[in-house]
């Protein structure tokens, strides 16, 4: 697929319009999208005047902006205004935000037009999007396999080649686990860089929307585009993002890399082997690799486990029927709500709903959440001490690649173990991103993740540019779409 | 038998109460604790509600930092200690809180361990006065206007994220009549620091009292909490019949149980709400939406410097104003209520223009309180033309009320709205005209006046009243007639 940057390219100059690129994608969609189902919703009307309006700027000798044209995919927990914002949940039923995610505000600002809403695990609880009230989402490299989760739409829609853009959002690794097993670039940014004003709310104190895409120049841009402060997020940070797009190509020369036995031992061989042979390109480039233990990273999904229920619980009690979306009635109020959450919460959500109930209630929360929150502070110094040694860690995304649809649909636990690599990021609060690289026997993509120190994005950028230029060559998928193209 | 405020109430069979108040109290900001929403009472129902408030999938809370600076001015006026602090949830599902929790301070508050000292020299604890946002507000339509019997349910929102401060005293007050000076002192210091407007009968301030009985130097008792109490008559009341209604409960032998109670304004009595065992387990856990509140010191003391002086130190100088006067029980209590009601400017303006000062804290104190924001938005130059009529005798006092009302109601010039009322102050030349017009018909009364019965000063008075419909001024006759006598 034609990378975003250059499709921005072409509009920017007047080579190819906005409407042209838009209608293309729209097609692919159309064509394409039954077998994948990587999309809830599809905006044709929204998506042509907003390309129509790009071509107006342009022709009007005005800058569109630096994503001029290219069609982005949204996870559907992306407050998007006059359009129905699902979580892929029944509980939200029939509602539509009266505003923008401050994201989507931006993306348009930057001149990309959103084509979509993306699938998701309801409530973005889940790794496999098989947890969507509106059915599960096809791998498109293999379509009886699940995408990764929980944004396994936006992953598949680029995977597809049905948008060269979409943006995800990463609680425990719903945007890295998702691109690796779909074989497309996704990227957590660093907490607080970009803003949640307008993302639904899985758990706050780890959820951060990032990108998707085939290139890392592209998740790059994307990411330029996104951050920055936000008045309307008190977490979002107030300073200047940082900036990546000039040093994506100043290589890893004298780069000093860690590979945590933690994020490599017990993953899948072929995968390890991929994390190996990505480690040799490292070397090979001129960085120092280093083989190294963080130990309390084995404790993350533990206590991950206990505090990202924790908040959801927390945040998913204003679904009670009384304001919008669903309502069941009942006898008297109290009826009601219960009625309405029994009816509008799939399985998954009200399972984390009862975990988290549980380890926030008296008696129960200085074992539970009190524990888990010192386990996150243990995690963050053990990061930290290993970041004296190395500038990036490098190790797995996934333990395996993609797995059969319906495979752990009843074993939650094992279902919890896909979020292994990743959820120590999302603890510590630091950017990691995960690139294709290579397949495993059956063809099926393996993910390399980039992790760094908080605000050392320009870093993770630069070290997974590297090895993007050295990666195994990608075959299209099987469910590719007309606009599929190799980066 | 009165009960002396500040000292034990324990006359009731050896029982001594122990009493803690919390106070919510809603902060005078623009805008609501969390977005812009307009911080308004009375506006048409779910007006002033955004996304935030609304608690809409997506939305996040940003805080008001006017809120914080109010609460910090609540904290500084009652000696608090002001540290860093932390927001929490507090978790419980009901229809007018629009995200089924309600961001609080929990173990982290902005004031600690301040005290509030009251007019009779009693010195009441405060534990803490923290920030936290308030509930939307449900009418229960049909069956006894309570929510379990109720047709169907209206939510208004504007009253949703509109920023509180909840000021809890420690268990230190002994009797209704100090928990009413508490209370009321408290809402002077709120008004005062401009932090709120203290109305408790547009529930800006709400009052819970914690209530038990012990026998004095034991152990605390088991304490009930009472709820809903909107004005400080009901607080009196309901502090009352709680501890009447505990030592008959622990003198026929029975035990007090830890509950909530609902005072019943009505039936004069309170109805248990729910137990210790039934009260919510509110999971409470540090609001990840918000960061920690930590108030450079450059702003802990510009807001030290907002803080103006107050009640107790204002009192002092109203009662200076009144010479030895001030300190009788009477006048301290007249100057306490103007103090409350933020009327001591007025007051002292009048007394500088040359008013009398129980002739202006007399109006002050009665009439100007009864109407107090209207008396704070009154011009005092116009406030104290109306004193200075009635103080020449040109108004009778029962006019001058007559005219303040009026000047309170629509504002004006005071001789202007004298005139309207036809209060025009006969003139020296017709009262004498009066007068002579009097003794001429009532020559026995004016000969046994002139030999020194003082008693028919009333009957010249009141003839002369007659005469004039009611225009006279009856000081100004008395003077008149005494001018004569010689």
């Amino acid at each position: 697929m034609t990378s975003a940057l250059t499709l921005a390219e072409q509009v920017r100059s007047g080579t190819v319009s906005a409407t042209e690129i838009v209608e293309r994608h729209l097609a692919a969609i159309d064509e394409s999208d039954g077998a994948v189902h990587a999309f809830l919703t599809v905006l044709h009307d929204a998506a042509r005047r907003q390309a129509a309006e790009v071509d107006r700027l342009v022709a009007a000798g005005q800058d569109p902006g630096p994503l001029a044209g290219v069609p982005v995919g949204l996870k559907d927990n992306l407050c998007t205004r006059g359009v129905p914002t699902t979580c892929s949940s029944l509980i939200l039923d029939g509602w539509c935000p009266p505003y923008d995610a401050t994201v989507v505000q931006r993306l348009r600002a930057a001149g990309a037009v959103a084509v979509g809403k993306t699938n998701l695990d309801e409530f973005a609880m889940g790794s496999s999007t098989e947890n969507s009230a509106f059915g599960p989402t096809r791998n498109p490299y293999a379509a009886d396999r699940v995408p990764g989760g929980s944004s396994g739409g936006s992953a598949a829609a680029v995977s597809a080649g049905l948008v060269p853009l979409a943006l995800g959002s990463d609680t425990g690794g719903s945007i890295r686990q998702p691109a690796a097993l779909c074989g497309v670039v996704g990227m957590k940014p660093t907490y607080g860089t970009v803003s949640r004003y307008g993302l639904i709310a899985f758990a706050s104190s780890l959820d951060q929307i990032g990108p998707f895409s085939t290139t890392v120049a592209d998740a790059a841009a994307l990411f330029e585009v996104m951050a920055g402060h936000d008045p309307l997020d008190s977490t979002s940070l107030n300073r200047p993002a940082p900036r990546s797009m000039g040093s994506l190509d100043d290589g890893v020369d004298g780069l000093r890399v860690g590979l945590p036995r933690e994020l490599i031992d017990g993953v899948a061989p072929e995968v390890a082997a991929r994390v190996a042979q990505a480690a040799e390109v490292l070397d090979a480039a001129g960085a120092t690799v280093t083989e190294c233990s963080i130990p309390e990273l084995s404790y993350g999904l533990s206590a991950y486990y206990l505090l990202a229920p924790a908040e959801a619980s927390s945040n998913l009690s204003r679904y009670d029927g009384v304001r919008y979306g669903l309502r069941v009635d009942g006898d008297d109020v109290e009826a009601m709500m219960r009625a309405t959450r029994e009816a509008g919460f799939g399985a998954e959500v009200k399972r984390r709903i009862m975990l988290g109930t549980y380890a926030l209630s008296a008696g129960y929360y200085d074992a539970y959440y009190g524990q888990a929150q010192k386990v996150r502070t243990l995690i963050i110094n053990a990061f930290d001490h290993a970041y004296r040694n190395a500038d990036v860690l490098l190790g797995a995304t996934t333990p395996t690649t993609a797995f059969p649809l319906g495979d752990k649909v009843d074993d939650p636990m094992a279902m919890y173990l896909s979020d292994v690599c990743t959820v120590p990021s999302n603890l510590a609060g630091h950017p990691a991103i995960s690139i294709p690289f290579g397949t495993d026997a059956a063809g099926l993509p393996i993910g390399v993740q980039v992790l760094a120190s908080a605000l050392c994005e320009p870093l993770v950028f630069r070290v997974a540019t590297v090895l993007e230029s050295a990666a195994p060559p990608v075959t299209a998928p099987a469910l590719a779409a007309a606009t599929w193209s190799a980066p | 038998m009165t009960e002396q405020p500040g000292s034990s109430a324990a006359g009731d069979g050896g029982w001594e109460p122990v009493i803690g108040l919390e106070v919510h109290c809603e902060l005078r900001t623009e805008t609501k604790l969390f977005c812009g929403c307009r911080n308004a009472f009375g506006d048409e129902p779910n007006t002033n509600v955004c996304p935030v408030c609304l608690g809409l999938p997506g939305s996040l809370p940003v805080l008001n930092a006017m809120a914080v600076d109010y609460a910090m001015r609540i904290g500084t006026a009652l000696h608090c200690e002001i540290r860093p602090s932390l927001f929490h949830r507090k978790n419980y599902f009901y229809p007018d809180m629009p995200k089924d929790y309600q961001i609080s301070q929990f173990d982290e508050p902005i004031n600690v361990n301040g005290w509030l000292e009251l007019p009779d020299g009693s010195r009441v604890g405060v534990e803490r006065a923290h920030m936290e946002e308030d509930t939307g507000k449900t009418t229960h339509v049909g069956g006894g206007g309570r929510i379990h019997d109720a047709q169907h349910s209206l939510v208004d929102y504007n009253r949703a994220g509109v920023p509180l401060v909840e000021i809890v005293s420690r268990p230190d007050i002994r009797s209704s009549l100090q928990a009413r000076l508490y209370a009321a002192e408290l809402r002077g210091i709120l008004i005062a620091t401009g932090a709120s407007d203290g109305r408790m009968e547009e529930g800006s301030m709400r009052v819970d009292a914690n209530v038990s009985v012990r026998r004095p130097n034991d152990e605390l008792g088991t304490r009930c909490e009472i709820k809903n109490l909107n004005s400080l008559r009901s607080l009196v009341r309901a502090i009352e019949y709680e501890i009447s209604r505990q030592v008959d409960v622990l003198e026929s032998g029975g035990t007090v149980l830890q509950q909530t109670r609902h005072w019943d304004e009505n039936e004069g009595q309170t109805v248990a709400l729910r137990s210790k065992e039934e009260a919510f387990d509110y999971r409470y856990f540090p609001e990840p939406d918000l960061v920690r509140v930590v108030p450079d010191t450059t702003w802990q003391s510009e807001v030290a410097a907002a803080v103006g002086p107050m009640p107790a130190d204002r009192r002092e100088k109203l009662a200076a104003l009144l010479g030895p006067d001030g300190a009788t029980a009477a006048k301290a209590d007249q100057i306490a209520t103007v103090v409350e009601n933020g009327l001591d400017v007025l007051m002292t303006k009048a007394v500088h223009a040359g008013i009398g000062a129980p002739l202006a804290l007399a109006r002050t104190a009665n009439e100007a309180s009864a109407e107090p924001d209207r008396a704070r938005a009154l011009d005092t130059a116009a406030y104290t033309a109306l004193l200075r009529m009635e103080q020449d005798g040109s108004l009778s006092a029962t006019q001058a009320k007559v005219v303040l009302a009026d000047l309170l109601d629509r504002g004006g010039d005071p001789a202007a709205l004298a005139r309207d009322h036809g209060f025009e102050a006969l003139g020296a030349d017709s009262l004498s005209g009066v007068i002579d017009e009097l003794i001429a018909a009532h020559p026995n009364e004016w000969t046994r006046y002139v030999d020194g019965d003082d008693k028919l000063t009333g009957f010249f008075t009141g003839q002369a009243m007659k005469a004039t419909q009611q225009k006279a001024n009856g000081k100004a006759v008395a003077a008149e007639l005494r001018r004569r006598r010689g």
